[in-house]
This record gives structure tokens, sequence and C-alpha cells, in this order.
């Protein structure tokens, strides 16, 4: 066993998990949709990202991309956050928490091929 | 990639996640611990404040507490995270930092940067190994007379001196080892533009390796190699290396064709002399007499056999015959810095005197030693540094040997005008009243200071004006564009050499040949005639004039008038 392979595999999969788990849920209802969750989504979806810096094999470039899409997708989402609660006049609405989330579905799909990828990089590794 | 970048990256995750992990932690308990708004409720912060608040604490910028005055809650968790966001963000970019000067990292990013300015290059070059006297002398001259150049050396300094040295064009230069095929090839070695390949560097090894590796990888290359030794000219020849230069055969060579004709000596010194060099004196080694060799190394024994053909009593004088092996003739074992040496190897009544030992120290003391029993000798020095110029100028030898310059002269006669190389080649041919005379005749055209030397090829983009002659209808002869434009019975101070037209090659073509397309001429002359002489070979009117002796009208309306 490799110690470092659970560690990557565990925040992979704990990218992808957190993710869905934020992402559950009505779609427009703030309530559904915890702020500590997505502050952890985007906390665990960071370190994925950096423990794939350096992989000079085809498939680490692949997961270093759904990382970086995922990434982005989150801090947009953030973004957006902050933007609707404290630079818009609205507040939360249900309309921003829709877009938010949808956002944060976007990197879910990113979060999913980042783990499929990682499932199929373990199948083909023979003994 | 190059891998360094990899694990460059690979060694940035240490210091990210640890930034990472720090940041998110003291983020996430600022959002926990309470605090109090302005009317005293309640408060807790935002991840927006929160993360705004612990960026300018880490960075120990300090803007305050903001929105809010703190709670004493919220103070002692800043106390906490201040002391390690601060430790951690400072560990974090020193260690980028210092990862970024990593040298391997950029020598990775300089060897990137090179190979993009070599796969632009769109003329064709030449690369050149080994930037010291010899290699930084033949890139001057090569970007002098437009043509390009690409530099490795072994040594930073010396690609540091590549970029100060005021050349016309810039040069990429590398700090490699050009042993290696990769650092060639990434000097442009498969380049399809690559001309050829020159090493010159210190090392012998080197230069064969050089040599071995431009032929395999790309055979098509010309390729000219500086060697010292038998064996590695043998191993040189052997993988079809185009012109290998050693430095004491070509002395040697040199020096016979001094003792046969000087005058052939003296032109051949005057036209591969580096530019603004000084003209030389004629020398006149005797030919009668003993002359006395000290030092049979690789340069006693090129110059013992140069004067053995010429049947002179040698006497050799060499400190460790076991090394260097025992020659036929006359023999003394000693130094030859003290007298008494010499005075053994008859001095007295020598005629030459050659200080070819590797030491220049041992030279410069033989030479002296000798001269003050014997004032009227011969000498002739082996400097082996060029640092001792001026040792050897104020001892005012009559022959000085200096290993770069002799070769940094072959290598341009054969690449930087490569019909030189053939005028000398067919000139070899000839007695020494010829050389003589073409002595004068070249003396008489310049001042003191080395020709100038170039090539002219009759076509329209190198002679406009003559091809543009030619459909018109006249004729050009040789000594139409030899004319000063300002007063055309006055010719320009240069010397047609050689002229290769359709029937072949001729040694100094004479004035009345009458000049054809395709037609190539090399001249010599003064320095910066060859800017007048462009004149009268790309403007029509300034060759119609020199031509015709009239001046055609150009304008249309001009022309209507004067009818």
């Amino acid at each position: 066993m490799n110690p470092e392979k659970v560690i990557f595999g565990f925040f992979i999969v704990l990218a992808a998990t957190l993710n869905f788990g934020f992402y559950v849920g009505d779609i427009s209802n703030p309530d559904h949709h915890p702020v500590y969750e997505l502050f952890f989504v985007v906390v665990v979806n960071l370190i994925a990202t950096i423990l794939k810096f350096g992989d000079r094999t085809q498939m680490g470039a692949l997961l270093l991309a759904t990382s970086l899409v995922a990434v982005l997708q989150l801090c947009a989402a953030s973004l957006f956050w902050g933007y609707v609660v404290f630079i818009s006049e609205t507040g939360m609405t249900g309309a921003a928490m829709a877009s938010i989330v949808s956002l944060s579905g976007g990197a879910l799909m990113a979060n999913i091929i980042s783990v499929v990828l990682l499932v199929i990089e373990t199948v083909m590794l023979r003994r | 990639m190059d891998p360094v970048f990899f694990i460059i990256f690979r060694r940035m995750r240490q210091p990210l996640l640890t930034l990472l992990v720090t940041y998110a932690i003291a983020i996430l308990g600022l959002t926990l611990i309470p605090g109090q708004d302005a009317d005293g409720n309640t408060w807790y912060m935002s991840f927006f404040h929160a993360f705004y608040f612990v960026s300018y604490m880490a960075t120990t910028i300090g803007f305050g507490e903001i929105p809010y005055e703190f709670s004493n809650g919220q103070r002692l968790w800043v106390t906490f995270t201040v002391y390690a966001t601060v430790v951690v963000w400072i560990y974090a970019i020193g260690t980028l930092l210092s990862l970024v000067q990593n040298k391997t990292f950029q020598q990775a990013v300089t060897e990137k940067r090179f190979a993009r300015k070599i796969r632009v290059l769109n003329e064709p070059f030449f690369l050149v190994c080994g930037y010291g006297v010899t290699g930084s002398e033949l890139v001057r001259s090569l970007i002098e007379h437009k043509q390009h150049a690409v530099v490795i050396d072994i040594d930073q300094h010396r690609i540091n001196d590549l970029e100060l040295d005021a050349l016309i064009e810039a040069v990429p230069g590398l700090c490699a080892d050009a042993q290696p095929p990769v650092h060639l090839i990434q000097a442009g070695l498969q380049h399809e533009l690559c001309a050829g390949v020159v090493a010159v560097t210190n090392y012998n090894e080197a230069n064969l390796k050089i040599a071995i590796t431009a032929k395999m990888l790309n055979p098509d290359l010309q390729v000219i190699c500086r060697a010292d030794s038998h064996d590695i000219e043998a191993n040189m020849a052997s993988f079809g290396t185009d012109y290998i230069i050693d430095p004491f055969d070509t002395f040697g060579a040199r020096l016979s064709t001094a003792l046969q004709a000087p005058c052939m000596y003296l032109l051949h010194q005057w036209l591969t002399g580096m530019a603004d060099q000084r003209l030389n004196e004629p020398v006149y080694p005797p030919v009668e007499g003993r002359w006395v060799i000290c030092g049979y190394g690789r340069f006693g024994k090129a110059i013992y056999n140069r004067l053995q053909k010429e049947e002179i009593e040698i006497v050799v004088v060499e400190m460790t015959p076991e090394i260097t092996g025992k020659p036929d003739t006359a023999f003394v074992q000693g130094r030859g810095t003290e007298a008494a040496t010499l005075i053994e190897a008859g001095i007295h009544s020598a005629a030459g005197l050659v200080a070819g030992t590797d030491d220049d120290a041992n030279n410069l003391s033989i030479i002296a030693t000798a001269k003050e029993i014997n004032p009227d000798l011969f000498t002739i020095a082996r400097k082996n540094h060029n640092d001792n110029e001026a040792l050897f100028d104020a001892l005012s030898c009559n022959m000085v040997m200096t290993p770069s310059s002799i070769i940094a002269n072959k290598i341009r006669a054969l690449l930087v005008v490569p019909m030189l190389y053939e005028f000398l080649e067919m000139a070899y041919f000839k007695d020494d009243d010829w050389a003589c005379e073409q002595v004068s005749r070249i003396s008489g055209a310049i001042s003191d200071v080395v020709p100038d030397i170039w090539e002219v090829t009759i076509d329209e983009t190198n002679a406009y004006a003559v091809t543009e002659m030619m459909l018109r209808g006249h004729e050009v002869q040789l000594a139409d564009i030899q004319r000063d434009r300002y007063d055309p019975d006055k010719p320009l101070n240069a010397v047609a050499l050689l002229y290769k037209g359709k029937e072949g090659k001729t040694l100094l073509p004479s004035a009345d040949l009458v000049l054809e397309e395709g037609d190539r001429l090399l001249f010599c002359g003064q320095v910066g005639i060859h800017r007048s002489m462009e004149w009268n070979l790309q403007n029509v009117n300034v060759l119609e004039f020199l031509v015709t002796g009239t001046i055609a009208t150009q304008s249309k309306l001009l022309r209507l008038f004067l009818k």
C-alpha cells in the first residue's frame, strides 16, 4: 500500500462527495445549501488540485484539468455568493441560490469525471 | 517539457498545501466565533469578510478590525492565527521563490528560450562551439560579412561576453557543454538552415566529440575542427570532418612558405588577417645556417619536419627526451633557458632559433638569453596564452605563433569568404615573383591596415545596376565597376583577385573583362571601398555614367524639354 495514494484518493473522493452534499436539495432554497459546506468544498477541491501538481503522465494531466475546472466553477459560485449577499442590494434570493447551486453542479460533474478517471487508472494498474 | 518543470511543480505541493490549510483553518475559526456589531447584537463574520481579513493579516499588512470591532473571543483566535499564517506565508513564499530560482529550473528556462530563438532563425547560420579568442574573432567576422552564427560555450562568462560584445546582430548563445548531442541539437544542429559546425573549444576531446556528433546526425553539414594532436586528427578525418585545423602544422606550413617564398607568405598574411590588424612586415627566415629548436613537442616536431624538408641543419634542445622522443639529428638535453645549453647547441653560429616549449615563461627566457649571446638570430616564439601578448611584443621576435589567431584566420578564409580560400589555393602554384608583384599591387591600394576582402555576385539582388545595363544592351567591363563615381578616370582602391564565370576561374582578371550574369568576383581593397563599389553595382544612374560617360535624363518631362 502506498500512503501517498491513499491521501490522493481520499481527497479526490472527498471533493466529489462534499460537492454532492452541497448540491443536493431544493435548488432555489437557501436553507438546503449551507455556506459552510461550500467553504469545505472549495478548500478540499483546492487541496485535490495541489495534490495533482507535477504528474508527468497523460492521466495525471487529465486529472489536473478536471480539478482545475471544478475549482474554477466553485470559485465562480463563491464569488457570486459574496456579490449577492454583500454587494448587490437584493440579498440572497431563490434565483441567486439556484445559479450558485447550478455552478456547483458543474463542479460536481468535473469531480465525478475525476473519480472515474481515478478508478480507471486503478483498474488498469496490473501487478 | 523538461522534467525539471514537473519536479518544481511537485515540490510546490508542500508549501501550497500548508498555506491553503492554514488559511482555511483561520477563516473557518473567524466565521465560527461570535462577535458584536455596533448595536451590541451577536454577529458572525461572513466568509467574505473572514477571507478579506485573513488575506491582509497573513501578509502582515493589517488594516485593522473590520467591519466591527472584534470581541475578545475573536481577538484570542486572531492572536493564534496571526502567528500561524504569517509564519506559513513566509515559509511558503520563501520556498516558492527559491524553487523558481533553482539553478536547474533556470537552466531549463534558458534552454527553452534559446531553442525558440533557434527555431525561428530563417537564414543560414553557422554553429560555433567555443567562444574563446578564436570563436569570438570568427563570430565577429561572420556577422560583419552578413552571415549568421549561433554560439555554445561551457563557460557562462564567455556567454556574457557574447552579450556584451557590440555585434551588429544579436547572436544566440547557450551556456552548455557542447559534447552531449542534446545541446548541439538544441543549438540547431538538425535545423535545415544550419550551414556548418565549427568546433574550436580548448579541448581536443570536445572538438572530436562535436565533429563526430555533427557528422553522424547531419552528414551533409560542413564541419571544421581544431585539433592539436595527430591521433585526434586521424579520428576526426575518419568521420569525414571537412577541415581539420592543427595550429602547429598550419604554422609549420606557413614557415616553409616563408622560407621558400617570403612574398607569398606576406600575401597570405595580409589577405587572411583579422580586420583592423596592422600590416605585417615581410619576414625573411634564413635558409642557410643552423637552426636551434628548443622544445621537441608537437610544435617543435612540426617545425623540425618542415625545416628538414628544406635540408637545413637543425639542433634540437629538449628537457625530457624520454617523453617526446629524440630526433635523428644533433641533440642537446636541457631546457634552453640557461646560456650553457644554448652555447652547447651552438647558438653563437646559429642562424635561427625556435622557442617552442609549452610554457610561455620558458619561451620568453629562451629568446631573451639567446639574443644576448647572438643578437642577429632569427627568432620564432610559440605563444601559448593570449594574456602574454604584451611580453612577446616587447621581445620583438621575428615570428610569433599564436594558435588562436592561426585557427581563426584559416576558418575565416574558409567560411566567411569561401572564394578567398580558392584564391589562396590557386596562388600556391605561382612563384614568389608573382606573389611579390601582387603584394606591391595590393600595398598600392591600401593604407597601413590589412585589406578588406569581399565577394561580388553579378545578379539582380547583388548588382542590380549591372544586370539593368546588360538588359539595355550595354557591355559592362570589370574596369567600369572599379571606377570612382566622382572621377571616372580614377580607379577605386581595390584589386580584383579572382573571377569565377561560366568558363571557369581566372586569377587576377583583366580590366577589360566583360561581366555576365552569374559571375562571381573576389576583391580586396582599402577598408570602406566596398561601399563605394556598391554604388556602382546597384545604382543604374551611377553605372550608366561610368559606362557611357553621360548621365541620361530620367524624368520624361525633362527629356521632352531637353529634346
